[in-house]
């Protein structure tokens, strides 16, 4: 199995700290990486599986500048492998330039059964890699996955549909795209933390996965970032106050009156 | 090299009939044509889609393919997909308008593959660019802290467009248009997935798309019982339906049908009553479409309170049941 995960800066931190500056997102360095939160439910997917059927798994990102301590806790909580396609020429890409260059790792790594993605990454938050993975390798894909099981050579997948879910049985190798419902990613354990510390990743260059650095990252884009703003909210709340919070509460439901609104 | 013309729309039914978001894609796609001057198509793929494809007239396109297949009437990837591509490559269309929907979001990055073309989900915002024609592509990105612009030379421009953000025309059962039935053979060998199994979820009571007052709850509420009693009282007064943030869905304190967000649900009722929830853009990116908002937050500082129209500082404990006895008996009266 291989799981596809991306290092964002942390999506819960307050939205004050994110700041548009020369068309690039910034944030404080307090505000610390983490992996993505549908990648760690694309990882515990693939951790369940291994905890009942085994396996290897293989986690796989892309980027430049990985924080090593980030990054390897995929390792930590049960990974076996760690791949980074780490290179100044992966930076700024897009949906296809992304998909395009794990899809080229993904062949180098070989045999798989499953790759497992997050449904969007906790960034750009465009929801297409997974996708455009099984386009490429020409494999199928389910999205949105609350439950992932193997039996007889195929996966049984619990697909969210907006009244409910479908069950879904595909062929393997595939794609499958999980988002939460899974379960969060179980902690890691001290033996784990250790093992990972001791492990190294694998580093990919372009030219490791047979690409052109002028052909990946944001020389590689098909769709051109014009620009990155954030517009202006001006807070026009209305605080209703009363001598106790409770009187404030009845007091809202006056003035809603009065508005008309209820 | 094929020329790329006119702005097709992919319609998608609701229990045999034509579902809103396709009528706001219509909407909107009406006025992109009638900028571009050209014409506006709508593609409807389904077991029966004849009704469905006169209402498509009625709320804006010229032109209907209506694609009947049995095997369509469920959504399956590797057969929709197929024949959406088939049609496409038919008549080139220069913008294709995908609903931001569950299967909008399955289909339109397959197909862009396919097509070797790029897509923008989730866009809130469409309009062209006079001197270039070309579609400008505005979506929120960072869990909606920001938004972004885009756009791409290589045809046909794709995006999906987030629900309830564009306006639908008003129906016009005159206006002229053409059906084409449009046959597709489908290669069943292609289909790599089956469906063995469709289990409803849904709560009975109002579906939440459609309430018109929402009384939504956020990790504040601590658990799952407040939002069968403080929070469903609430809503039963007003004839609404209870919802939730991302984290009492994510803990299981609440059915994920009722997780309001980027990732859940997006609802636009007429008031929404948004409880100990903070209002990180994740949440806000569900229900800032809501006509008034109305924030009970313990914290004076929570992000919430910028998007709301009313608010009131305090512990939701303290604050609801007040507020849902004077309402009672200002209702009453």
């Amino acid at each position: 199995m291989i799981v596809c995960c991306k290092q964002v800066p942390d999506p819960e931190a307050p939205p004050s700290v994110f700041k548009v500056v020369n068309n690039k997102m910034t944030v404080p360095p307090e505000v610390k990486p983490v992996i993505g939160q549908y990648e760690e439910f694309a990882l515990e997917a693939a951790l369940k599986i291994k905890d009942t059927a085994g396996g290897k798994i293989t986690a796989l990102s892309l980027g430049n500048n990985f924080v090593r301590d980030v990054i390897k806790k995929a390792l930590a909580v049960g990974a076996d492998e760690l791949v980074l396609l780490e290179d100044k020429a992966f930076e700024d890409g897009d949906s296809w330039s992304t998909a395009d260059a794990l899809a080229a790792a993904v062949k180098k790594i070989g045999t798989y059964d499953i790759i497992f993605c997050g449904r969007q990454s906790s960034d750009w938050d465009a929801g297409q890699v997974g996708l455009g993975i099984a386009e490429i390798l020409g494999i199928p894909a389910v999205t949105l996955a609350r439950k992932a099981g193997i039996s007889d050579g195929k996966a049984k997948v619990e697909r969210v549909i907006p009244d409910g879910y479908q069950v879904i049985e595909v062929t393997l190798p595939a794609v499958i795209v999980v988002t939460s419902g899974i379960g969060a990613l179980r902690y890691a354990t001290l033996k784990g933390i250790m093992a990972a510390a001791k492990k190294q990743p694998v580093v990919w260059k372009p030219a490791d996965i047979g690409l052109e650095p002028s052909k990946t990252g944001a020389a590689g884009r098909r769709s051109k970032l014009d620009k990155l703003f954030q517009p202006v909210k001006e807070s026009k709340c209305e605080i209703i106050e009363g001598e106790t919070v409770a009187e404030a509460g009845a007091k809202l439901a006056v003035r809603l009156r009065e508005a008309k609104l209820l | 090299m094929a020329e790329y013309k006119g702005i097709l729309v992919c319609g998608e039914l609701a229990d045999g009939k034509l579902a809103s978001i396709t009528t706001e894609l219509l909407g909107c796609g009406r006025k992109l044509a009638d900028e571009l001057k050209e014409e506006l198509s709508c593609l409807l793929a389904s077991d029966a889609v004849s009704a469905a494809a006169k209402e498509a007239i009625a709320f804006g396109a010229d032109k209907v393919y209506a694609v009947e297949h049995p095997t369509l009437k469920e959504y399956q990837a590797d057969s929709y997909t197929q024949v959406v591509e088939k049609v496409v490559k038919d008549i080139s269309p220069r913008v294709i308008l995908i609903g931001q929907t569950s299967v909008g979001r399955d289909m339109a990055p397959r197909l862009a593959f396919r097509l070797g073309t790029s897509v923008t989900t989730d866009c809130l915002n469409l309009s062209v660019d006079p001197a270039t024609k070309l579609l400008v592509q505005t979506r929120p990105v960072y869990g909606g802290n920001a938004q972004a612009v885009f756009t791409s030379q290589l045809m046909p421009q794709m995006v999906t467009v987030r629900a309830k953000t564009m306006s639908p025309l008003e129906r016009d059962a005159s206006r002229k248009g053409e059906v084409i039935p449009t046959e597709v053979d489908i290669d069943t060998s292609k289909v790599r997935t089956k469906i063995l199994e469709t289990v409803k979820e849904e709560a009975v009571g109002i579906k939440l798309e459609d309430a018109p007052v929402i009384v939504s709850g956020g990790r504040g509420m601590g658990g799952p019982q407040p939002f069968q009693t403080v929070l469903k009282e609430l809503a039963d007064l007003l004839h609404g339906a209870v919802g939730a943030s991302r984290p009492p869905a994510d803990n299981g304190w609440v059915p994920e049908h009722l997780h309001i967000g980027l990732t859940g649900k997006i609802v636009a009722p007429d008031i929404y009553i948004a409880i100990a929830i903070s209002g990180a853009s994740q949440h806000t990116a569900g229900c800032s479409g809501s006509k008034h908002i109305i924030a009970i937050n313990k914290d004076p500082e929570a992000n919430i309170f910028r998007e709301a129209e009313f608010g009131v500082v305090g512990k939701y404990e303290e604050v609801v049941p007040a507020f849902t006895s004077k309402l009672k008996e200002l209702l009453a009266g």
